[in-house]
């Protein structure tokens, strides 16, 4: 009982370590003053400037463009090289998955200034195509990494049964393969679209004046004092993410009972 | 799957459209100091105009520089302060603007035009947009005696009370007028005095901040500040505890100005916003809304609040500027020593 | 490949194995790898080249090693020092904290596995730079924490713009990192291998000791990767909880290119990778190792 208790009083205390500075951020948006260390007591306001400031809503466009954006190519680029490098003999498979673990393994601060430094090398202007670049190459790794184990569980004579029956390489792939590994390619797209939603630092060195994302927003803001409205929105964003969670958790549970009965 | 499918089509799309969409239409780009305009005067001129906007901030001239020049990004409109224009006009990365499309230049003071000469000869490159000094704000409430020197910053009984400012050549300047030289020094056991003053005060510093300054000095963080007097009638605004000072030691007076670098690609566009900001209505919105001293005499003639128009802090007096140094630049090798000894400061 | 543990992959060797390592049985699916060898080759091994040219040549484009020897200089130096020192420690509170939570999490009545991952993943959907800023709001000396010190006539917590403020803002910001792992391989572990342990005699500590710790080392070593790299280079971290007062080595690299050194900053940059892969090295020695142990 006493065990028990410690238990669960551990996993309430990191909970709480986690989730404090959440909570001090949501109270802030509802803090009727422009300054984050004095109480002004309680308003809306925020939630309704937010709204009408365009920087901020178009911080929030960029960002959530460019981590779409950058999930889904990943997602392509990624399942398409994980399904090449199952099927690879073990040098070259070795070589593949070593350059995979790069971008994850390097400083961040490194891979941004390096890609800064092709960018600039090669003329290009620093904008929203070099920061969607940037972003698809971290996230190319995690899509790999999370389709890997899948495509290593797949049967694989069901493949060559379909092939076997008559059905295109193209048509198995899509009816056989994908349906199997399509977990691991959903899981690779949503950890690619949070740490793409996440980064500031590659962000910071790979993007020029005309862009910002919420990060470097934020980033530029810390100097003189955030705008309350920023923390409407984060507060918006994290709810909305809560909410979202809890139903699919919901669905799930609900899936998973009459098979539990069984 | 044929939702992810379908919405991942959409997406590309809207990627596409994006890409596209944004690319045509006049601009200028303007790059300047965080939090150095007001965003509504921006809106008034893409209103008149028909120019959007693309604006972006820095936090010291230090960090603007390499981006101009490395050419990684050509901006139309930059704000520098007086020793960093004296820099770019040396290194020839300026243009010289067309004034006769700047005719509101007249509004500009002429003593401010005399004294941008220092860094700008015959007024050729740049427009004075902002003036000020550093200072010492302090807070009223935190500290028992009045202020009027630099030593406070210097002195154990604050420990922890400071915030620093982090800006090579401002920290230097505080040093060296305590030291009683000059704020230009290039003199090597000058500046090695001033160097272990700033390690000796490495302790008490609680931070080392620029822009932060303010919402610390507000929220009641910190008893003294390192500070530019702009920052001092929005701060005692929002806590009428602080107060400001010019040390008596001396310090320092700068100027900020708009300039247009060569590599621009939309000079007209430039010289189209410089002229916009000198109109004395705008003038007097921007001095409202970040409170930095204006040059315009245009703009001072509309202030209604006589108490700020008479401020000696926004407007000091010829006594408190007599005791004031411009910044001169001194050359590449004597700003890699400056940047040097402030490493070692720092990396206590 | 020990990154790849974070996203559950890797089972322990103890586990049975599904259809073995043999290729899919698609036929000519070389092809499907080219965008990609054609990307990373672009955007991560081409960058990298530039990032050497430039860490070891001066602005006349004159070959040097000045630029790498820069690390030797004291204050950069004692950067980087101080930056290990300061990732080393949080690291092994990270591991402190997160080994035991994993272990509840596994034992924990909740089947939802992907519910507990979304719980510790999803603090990062508000900004990391916001919850690091939230953090200044709670330490500072007019925060939250010393508020209520000051109303119960507590001495003050005087941690902000000190190395401890910095430690915590990193165990806060990479702890999830630390967590995942080790809970994914938990989660894996074969219950008739533990309960083979206890029907052998083996007591709770033993079968701690001797069967799960070492099965769960796998997730271990990603985890104290995926800790020690992103706090050894933080830069942000110890911005704004350290007031600009300790400048670690993620700080020097940073200002050098802020201020215009591109070659001295990556000279830098580029003893940074160099010691980061030397330290991962290290650690795979011992991930094999275990990995050889737990073949039998």
């Amino acid at each position: 009982m006493v065990k028990k208790f410690i238990e669960r009083f551990y996993v309430g205390f990191i909970l709480f370590f986690l989730y404090a500075p959440i909570i001090i951020l949501i109270i802030l948006s509802f803090n009727n003053s422009k300054s984050r260390s004095k109480w002004g007591g309680f308003t809306l306001h925020w939630y309704k400037e937010l709204f009408k400031n365009e920087s901020i809503m178009n911080a929030l466009y960029t960002t959530l463009i460019i981590a779409l954006a950058s999930a889904f190519i990943a997602t392509l680029i990624g399942t398409a090289a994980a399904i090449a490098i199952n099927s690879m003999k073990k040098t070259p498979r070795t070589i593949m998955v070593a350059i995979t673990n790069i971008p994850m393994l390097n400083a961040d601060i490194v891979t941004g200034i390096s890609l800064m430094l092709l960018f600039v090398a090669m003329r290009y202007t620093l904008g929203f195509t070099s920061v969607l670049i940037s972003h698809i190459t971290f996230n190319i790794p995690y899509v790999i990494l999370s389709v890997m184990p899948k495509l290593k569980q797949l049967n694989p004579h069901t493949f060559e049964a379909a092939l076997d029956l008559g059905a295109s390489p193209v048509y198995a792939f899509f009816k056989v393969i994908l349906p199997d590994i399509f977990p691991g390619v959903l899981t690779g797209f949503f950890l690619a679209f949070t740490m793409s939603l996440d980064d500031f630092v590659i962000t910071h060195f790979t993007k020029g004046p005309e862009i910002n994302t919420l990060s470097t927003k934020i980033y530029t803001e810390v100097r003189k004092g955030i705008k309350p409205e920023i923390y409407a929105l984060s507060t918006l964003m994290f709810i909305a993410v809560l909410l979202l969670l809890i139903i699919v958790n919901r669905r799930n549970a609900e899936r998973k009972e009459p098979i539990r009965k069984m | 799957m044929k939702k992810f499918i379908g919405l991942s089509a959409l997406l590309i799309l809207m990627v596409l459209l994006v890409g596209c969409a944004k690319d045509d239409g006049e601009k200028v780009y303007v790059y300047n100091w965080g939090e150095y305009m007001d965003p509504e005067t921006r809106e008034l001129f893409e209103e008149e105009t028909g120019i959007t906007v693309v604006y972006e901030e820095f936090e010291q001239n230090e960090d603007m520089y390499p981006k101009v020049q490395s050419g990684a990004v050509s901006y139309d409109v930059i704000c520098p302060s007086d020793y960093m224009i004296q820099k770019m006009i040396e290194n020839n990365l300026l243009y010289e603007p067309n004034f006769d499309n700047i005719p509101n230049l007249k509004y500009i003071d002429g003593a401010h035009l005399e004294s941008a000469q220092e860094y700008d000869p015959g007024n050729k490159y740049s427009v004075p947009y902002c003036w000020g000094t550093l200072g010492i704000l302090y807070n009223t409430t935190m500290v028992d005696e009045p202020i009027d020197s630099w030593d406070v910053l210097f002195d154990e009984k604050y420990s922890g009370e400071i915030l620093m400012i982090d800006s090579v050549r401002d920290a230097f300047a505080i040093a060296l007028k305590f030291l009683g030289y000059d704020l230009n020094s290039t003199n090597e056991t000058e500046l090695e005095e001033a160097k272990a003053l700033l390690q000796e005060q490495y302790p008490l510093v609680q931070a080392y901040v620029i822009d932060q300054v303010r919402d610390k000095m507000i929220g009641g963080e910190a008893a003294i500040g390192v500070i530019y007097s702009g920052e001092a009638i929005y701060t005692s605004r929002e806590n009428p505890d602080l107060e400001y000072v010019v040390p008596k030691e001396g310090s320092n007076v700068w100027i900020d100005g708009w300039v247009i670098p060569k590599n621009s690609k939309n000079k007209e566009n430039a010289e189209a916003f410089i002229n916009f900001m000198c109109r004395p209505d705008i003038a007097l919105m921007n001095f409202d809304y970040i409170t930095y001293s204006t040059p315009n005499s245009g703009a001072w003639d509309l202030i209604e609040d006589e108490d700020i128009k008479n401020s000696p802090v926004a407007f000091p007096s010829d006594e408190i500027l007599d005791r004031t140094t411009a910044f001169r630049y001194l050359g590449e090798d004597m700003e890699s020593v400056y940047i040097q000894k402030w490493n070692e400061v720092k990396g206590e | 490949m020990k990154i790849s543990n974070v996203l559950n992959t890797k089972a322990p060797k103890a586990t049975i194995k599904k259809s073995g390592m043999s290729s899919l049985g698609i036929r000519n699916t070389r092809w499907l790898s080219f965008p990609y060898i054609l990307w990373m080759v672009g955007f991560i091994i081409i960058p990298l080249i530039v990032i050497l040219y430039y860490g070891m040549t001066t602005n006349d484009k004159q070959f040097t090693l000045e630029n790498i020897s820069s690390i030797l200089n004291p204050i950069n130096l004692r950067a980087l020092l101080f930056a290990l020192r300061l990732s080393l420690i949080s690291t092994v509170i990270c591991l402190i904290l997160a080994y035991p939570l994993a272990m509840i999490l596994n034992k924990s009545k909740m089947k939802s596995n992907s519910f507990i991952v979304m719980i510790i993943i999803l603090p990062m959907w508000m900004n990391f730079l916001l919850r690091t800023i939230a953090w200044q709001n709670i330490l500072e000396r007019t925060g939250i924490i010393n508020t209520v010190l000051k109303f119960f006539n507590l001495p003050m917590l005087n941690i902000i713009n000190t190395p401890s403020a910095i430690v915590l803002g990193m165990v806060y910001n990479f702890l999830p990192f630390m967590v995942l792992p080790i809970y994914n391989v938990l989660i894996k572990i074969d219950k008739d291998i533990v309960n083979a342990a206890r029907d052998l005699g083996a007591n709770s500590r033993q079968t701690l000791f001797k069967i799960i710790l070492p099965l769960s080392l796998p997730g271990v070593i990603s985890g104290i990767t995926m800790v020690f790299v992103p706090s050894l280079t933080t830069f942000v971290i110890s911005n704004i909880l350290g007031g600009s007062k300790i400048v670690l080595i993620g700080n020097v690299i940073e200002q050098q290119f802020r201020i215009g050194n591109w070659h001295t900053g990556s000279g830098l940059s580029l003893v940074l990778m160099i010691f980061i892969l030397i330290s991962m090295a290290i650690l795979s020695k011992y991930d094999k190792e275990s990995e050889g142990s737990n073949l039998w």
